[in-house]
């Protein structure tokens, strides 16, 4: 389900596009690792998200059935749900998981597919993604895809039909930034589909240069959640995401070794 | 009585039990909750209509925070 989103299109200068829906917000929020429903809601406010993420997980039985639920602090009515197929290994378990996503979210359709391949690295098997992808695609799903940050494998998710592709800028969770700013380059000049960074990002400054580069958008979790203060955080992030893309829309100066080339007149110096 | 599998756990039904019964048993009556039987969906509409059968596999999720 898609949050009302009319006339972001007209109110807002430069939204997010993806499938055809305008986003207000190019930063995308995971509401993983909070330390309670109500900072994870304090943390995605701050942020300015309009999309974000959720896992689908077996309900626990025989606990307290008045247990609080993600959905009643994050309304369906007020954000974009991207349900995800986090701790999946196989293209047939992010299938399921994901029709399950749809069943439970009132036939929602845009998804965040992920296909791990590594418990440890959390690396993405993208043999497996690309099998999921096709299913999904076939079946009506609008994927943003998850990957390596490789161009071919993003090219061929987009041939599929994934509506965003999402390369890595390090592994999952470890804030190690971007590794690889030249492939994510490439990746986002070939691409007509919007290119997302998702994972790896730390601290703003990463999120800014990812924009810097021309991503569409900034998909993270654990670098807002496992700040010292996520609220905080979450406002950098924001901050950080607009500064980068509009200095991607700006287009910056070239760069130079040494220019001689003082900014202030060189004329009319006294003595 | 019917003998199932709930989220991976044993469980016994009464005769003629549905998917609906089971999750008013189950205190999720009217929480967001998506149901899988046998690996296929059961859509909320076919809740009531739905009737288990012994030794199906019953999977019912939510969502929960996730990056």
């Amino acid at each position: 389900m898609n949050a009302p989103n009319e006339n972001i299109a007209l109110t807002h200068a430069d939204p997010l596009v993806i499938a055809g829906h305008a986003y207000r917000s190019r930063l995308l929020i995971g509401t993983g690792k909070y330390r309670d429903f109500a900072q994870t809601r304090a943390a995605i406010d701050a942020s300015g998200a309009a999309i974000v993420t959720v896992a689908i997980r077996r309900t626990n039985i025989g606990q307290n059935p008045d247990e609080p639920s993600l959905l009643d602090y994050l309304p369906p009515s007020q954000f974009t749900m991207l349900p995800n197929t986090a701790g999946c290994y196989t293209a047939d378990d992010a299938v399921r998981t994901l029709k399950l996503a749809r069943e439970l979210l009132d036939g929602h359709t845009l998804v965040k597919l992920e296909v791990l391949g590594d418990p440890h690295t959390l690396f993405p098997n993208v043999r497996e993604t690309i099998r999921a992808a096709e299913i999904l695609v076939k079946d009506g799903f609008e994927v943003m895809v998850y990957t390596s940050d490789d161009p071919i494998a993003a090219r061929e998710l987009e041939a599929i039909g994934c509506v965003a592709v999402m390369p890595l800028a390090s592994l999952i969770g470890s804030g190690m930034g971007i590794l690889n700013p030249w492939n994510l380059k490439l990746i986002i000049e070939q691409a007509k589909v919007p290119v997302l960074v998702d994972a790896g990002v730390g601290t703003a400054s990463d999120a800014a240069i990812a924009m810097e580069l021309g991503c569409a958008g900034v998909l993270m979790n654990t670098a807002i959640a496992l700040a010292q203060d996520p609220i905080l955080m979450a406002g950098a992030m924001k901050k950080a995401v607009e500064a980068g893309r509009e200095a991607f829309r700006a287009g910056r100066m070239s760069r130079k070794f040494y220019a001689a080339n003082p900014s202030s007149p060189t004329a009319g110096l006294i003595g | 009585m019917l003998s199932i599998v709930v989220n991976g756990s044993a469980r016994v039904c009464g005769d003629g039990a549905t998917v609906a019964d089971l999750i008013r048993e189950l205190a999720l009556e009217g929480k967001r909750v998506a149901v899988e039987r046998n690996g296929e969906i059961v859509p909320r509409s076919r809740h009531t209509d739905t009737a288990l059968a012994m030794g199906d596999r019953i999977e019912v999720v939510r969502a929960v925070g996730g990056g």
